[in-house]
Parts: C-alpha cells; structure tokens; sequence
C-alpha cells in the first residue's frame, strides 16, 4: 500500500515537473533557440554554401546532410542538460523540491523525461527542414522513423553524462559552453557534413573513432537503405551501456548532495 | 497534535572542522512567530536548512511537529514550506504557472491546482501580473509570489529565510503584513533576520544567535530586561550646568549617569520611581531648565550589540 502511493507520488511528480521542464522550454528563447531554431539554420547554412563543393549541388547534397544534421542537431539539444540542471540547483528552487514531499529524484527525472521530447523536436525540426529544401526520403516511412529513435535514444543516452557534468560543475555558464566546445569539436569531426576522404590523412583515423561518426553511418545506412547495419547495434548497445553507468552515476551524485 | 511546533536539542553541524552550528537548543510554539536574529554567518540559515532536511545535523534531534527530520523526513515535509534566501521560483514561468505547478506538486489536481493558484493571485495583490514573464516582475512583487508558492499547500509552519532583505521600506511592511496574516490563520512561523526593529515588530519570541551559538532566547521584552531595565535620560538647557545635575542623580539613583554633552542617562531600578519625582523637586528648586527628560526601554539594538559584540 505504502510503495504503490510512493510509486505514484513519484509518478506524478516527475509528470508535473517534466511539464514545468517543457513550459521552461518554450519560455526560454535560450533554450527554444537550441531546440527549434538552431536546426533550422545548420540546415539551411550548410545546405546552401557547402552542397556545391561537397556533393556538385545542394540537391545531392541533402541524402548526405539530412543524417548529419539530425545528429548533430539533436546532441546539440542533449548538452543543453547540464546547464539547465545546474541553473535549477543554483537558483534553490531544486532545494525547495528537495523540501517538499515529493519523491526525491523527480526534479532529475523532470529534466530528463523533457530532454527526450526536446531531443524529438530537434530531430524533426532537422528532417522537415532538409524536406523544404527538396530532399524526399528514398526509404520508408517506418525506416525514417527508426533512424530518428535511434539518433533520439543515443542523444538522450548522451544527456545523461552532461546532466553528471552538470551536477559535478558548479558554475553554470562554465557548463554551457564547455558543452558547447565538446559537441563543436565532435560533431565537426565527423562525417556529418564533409567526407571522411577529403580530410588529412593524420586525421582520417581520429574522425573515424569518433562515435559521432559511427552514429551518423549508422543513421546515414538506415535513411538511404532502409537496412539495419552492425553499426546501427554498436550504436544501440554503446547507448544501453552509456545509460547504465551515466544514470545511476547521475543519481547517487544528485542524492548526495542533499 | 503536540504544542510544539519545531523542537531542537543539541543541534550542531560542523563545516571543516570549524563549528557553524554549536549546540542549539529550542523550541517553538504552535502558532506563533519565532524569530532568528543574529548577523551575516552567524549560522541562521545553516539552522534553516537542517529544520527544512535539506542538511542533516552532525548531532543533536530536530522534530518537526514532533516528526524527527532524520527518520522520518517525508512525513516531516509535509508539515512545512519554506521560502529560502534566493527566490526560489521559476523565472521562466509566469506567476500562475509557477503557482500551478507547485500546487501540484503538493498533490492538489488541475482544477483544485488553478482555483488554488487564483485565491493566492488575489491575496498577494498579483492578480494583474499572473500571465507576465517573471523578468518584468518588481523585487517585491517577487517575494510575494515567492511567499505565494509556500503557502499552496496551506503549510502547518512556514519558515521564512529573511523574507525582506532587499526590499524598500513600503514592501518591508507589506512583507510584514503578510506574515502576520498567516500566523492569524493559524501557521506557526519561523523567520530569520539581521533586523532588530524586524523581530521586534513580528516575532512572539525571539532567539539571538551569533557564532553558530544561542545567546539568549525570550520575548522582545524579556531580552531587552536581560539588558537591564528602563533608564531615564534627561537634557538640560545649559549645559554648564551637567556636574550639579549630575551629583543630584548620584545622590537619587546611587550610581554615575553617563554624559553625553547636555544629556544625561542613568539605568532605573524597578523600584525607583520615587525617586524620578525626587529629582524633579530638586531640579526645579535649583532652577534648572530641562529641555526633555524620559524613561525608555533599552532597545533591541543595545541587547544586540551586548550579546554579540559584548561577549567577544
């Protein structure tokens, strides 16, 4: 009886303040910019002045830039994490959470359940964008939709290890653009918009490693197959794995702070 | 229900060695307004935070409505809200939806959450602003929804960590209002503040704290008698004539005055007022004018400055 009311507190209060995180969101022209904003001018930039040089037009260009793009956008969104939980501990209103009977990890779980909504925005923004712009998907509808989970569900494994920096990192604008830097460098060093054989031969190796660029393949093999690749699992398996360390990691970091 | 409110007994918490908190002990009353005076670091909000189980002492018990923080810390929350230093709302949000949702979050559903939201617009005179972002909000109207927010769950104790530090003097006495209001719904009350004429003006009770220790605990009046009684302070028109007037009061009173140019200030026993007239007739009958002349409790400011600078 005890553990079902608890379970259901701690339902609803994650339901409530993953509501608060959204309104958040959406008043924040900060955080909207990040979400919605942002994608549609990645795309609209790079598709524009690099389809000529990369792919002979920016038409051909697009079956190349919508994976990149997706990814790029979404981790993007994901780095936000950090920051926002850092901004809620040390404005107090995460003491005053912590005051309140409610179940102790809804704050946390607020912030990540509404990451995963804004990860999904950011990834659709991203596809309806290079769709303006004339690329038509060559797959099915079902395998569009499986290569935006799986960019979701790496990006949302990822924003468990900033939502960790952000509790470590007691300096909120310190958070935001070391975040920043960190999804700069990886996704520019990648294969989301130029490819890996144009680049240096010392760098070739490195871009390869990158898991970025494992992901983008895996996305990009999807959306222009329709087929599920070994990276694709590699991807799959790398996130289960991030989110079993990075979340209860997140979590015995976040109670002890109390 | 017991008539205590928030009891403490040997509480102490220690940060690098170094005591913040040393061994308080008190208790507060069901209903009334407890006040912790004390200076900047003197260990105020650090009490706050393990009364509220956001710390957890290093010894000692707290019981909040006889609910022990350590054990039975859920429980204990759902006694209380508390109103920290910083406003703790969402500046992204506006008035109502910051309201909303922590009515929610005290368990009231939608609609019960959005007429709750709407009595407290009302009351904290914030009707106008409930839909405006919260950056266009005065400094004022902020701590009124802040306070706004604490009570949608209708909290049994409230505590309130300087509820007006940083506000002008007209939203200071709003504040004050505010406060005595919900003590006549029937809330207990505990707040802290650096301000003397604050705990003189709101509180039933106060606690003096200083060092991380507890200097002196009673109502405004009993702390001001720890201080001594009332003094009687006269100012005479010539101020040549001090040394007379001075030997007349030493003679009545049985000790020196203190002086301060034509001012004269000597401590009153209880049992002295015979006397106040006795110097009256003499001053009169040595024709000496008095500018003003009265008997006054020492203020808050002279127990303060007693406690905490007197005993160091």
């Amino acid at each position: 009886m005890q553990t079902t009311k608890t379970r259901e507190n701690a339902f609803r209060s994650s339901l409530t303040l993953t509501h608060r995180n959204l309104l958040k969101t959406l008043h924040n022209p900060d955080n909207m910019s990040d979400v919605v904003i942002q994608p549609i001018i990645f795309t609209l930039l790079f598709g524009y002045l690099f389809g000529g040089v990369v792919a002979g037009s920016v038409n051909a260009y697009l079956p190349m830039l919508v994976s990149g793009i997706m990814v790029q956008s979404i981790l993007n969104a994901a780095s936000g994490s950090g920051q926002q939980l850092r901004e809620d501990i040390n404005s107090g209103i995460f003491d005053r959470f912590k005051s309140m009977p409610i179940s102790p990890i809804a704050p946390l779980a607020g912030q990540l359940v509404g990451d995963i909504l804004r990860l999904l925005v950011s990834g659709v923004v991203a596809i309806l964008t290079t769709m303006l712009m004339g690329w038509r998907p060559t797959v099915g509808t079902g395998a569009v939709i499986i290569a935006l989970l799986l960019a979701v569900f790496i990006g949302w494994a990822t924003s468990w290890i900033f939502a960790l920096i952000g509790l470590l990192v007691k300096n909120a604008e310190l958070i935001g653009s070391l975040s920043m830097i960190i999804i700069l460098i990886l996704s520019f060093l990648s294969n989301a918009f130029i490819p890996i054989k144009t680049m240096p031969d010392f760098l070739q190796p490195i871009v390869n490693l990158n898991p970025v660029t494992i992901t983008i393949s895996a996305i990009r093999t999807i959306l222009q197959t329709g087929a599920w690749s070994g990276s694709a699992t590699l991807v799959l398996v790398s996130g289960i794995i991030i989110i079993g360390i990075f979340l209860p990691l997140s979590l015995v970091v976040y109670r002890r702070q109390s | 229900m017991s008539d205590n409110a928030i009891e403490l007994t040997h509480v102490k918490k220690q940060y690098d060695q170094k005591a913040v908190v040393d061994d308080v002990s008190f208790t507060v009353r069901s209903g009334e307004i407890f006040s912790l005076l004390g200076p900047n670091g003197a260990g105020k909000s650090t009490l706050i935070k393990m009364m509220t189980t956001l710390l957890r002492p290093d010894a000692g018990n707290i019981t909040i409505n006889g609910f022990n923080i350590r054990d039975q810390a859920q429980a204990a929350r759902q006694q209380f809200s508390v109103t920290g230093q910083s406003t703790a709302i969402d500046q992204d949000l506006s008035a109502r939806e910051n309201l909303i949702i922590f009515g929610k979050l005290n368990g009231l559903l939608g609609q019960a959450a959005r007429e709750r939201a709407d009595a407290l617009l009302q009351d904290f005179d914030l009707v106008n602003s409930a839909d405006k972002a919260l950056a266009t909000f005065s400094g004022g109207m902020r701590r009124r929804l802040d306070l706004a927010v604490s009570l949608i769950g209708k909290p049994d104790i409230l505590f309130l960590d300087e509820p007006t530090t940083g506000l002008d003097p007209r939203t200071r006495i709003q504040m004050w209002t505010a406060i005595r209001k919900l003590v006549t719904n029937g809330s207990t009350v505990l707040l802290t503040t650096q301000f003397l004429e604050e705990a003189d003006q709101l509180a039933n009770r106060i606690a003096l704290i200083d060092h991380g220790r507890l200097m002196a605990l009673g109502t405004p009046d009993e702390l001001k008698q720890q201080v001594g009684g009332m003094q009687l302070r006269i100012t005479i028109a010539d101020i040549k004539a001090v040394p007379v007037v001075s030997d007349f009061l030493q003679n009545q009173f049985g000790s020196s005055p203190t002086t301060d140019d034509a001012t004269l200030t000597i401590p009153l026993r209880e049992d002295a007022m015979p006397s106040v007239g006795n110097l009256l007739h003499q001053l009169q009958e040595a024709n000496i004018t008095i500018n003003r002349m009265n008997i006054e409790p020492p203020s808050l400011d002279d127990v303060f400055f007693k406690m905490t600078v007197g005993k160091n």
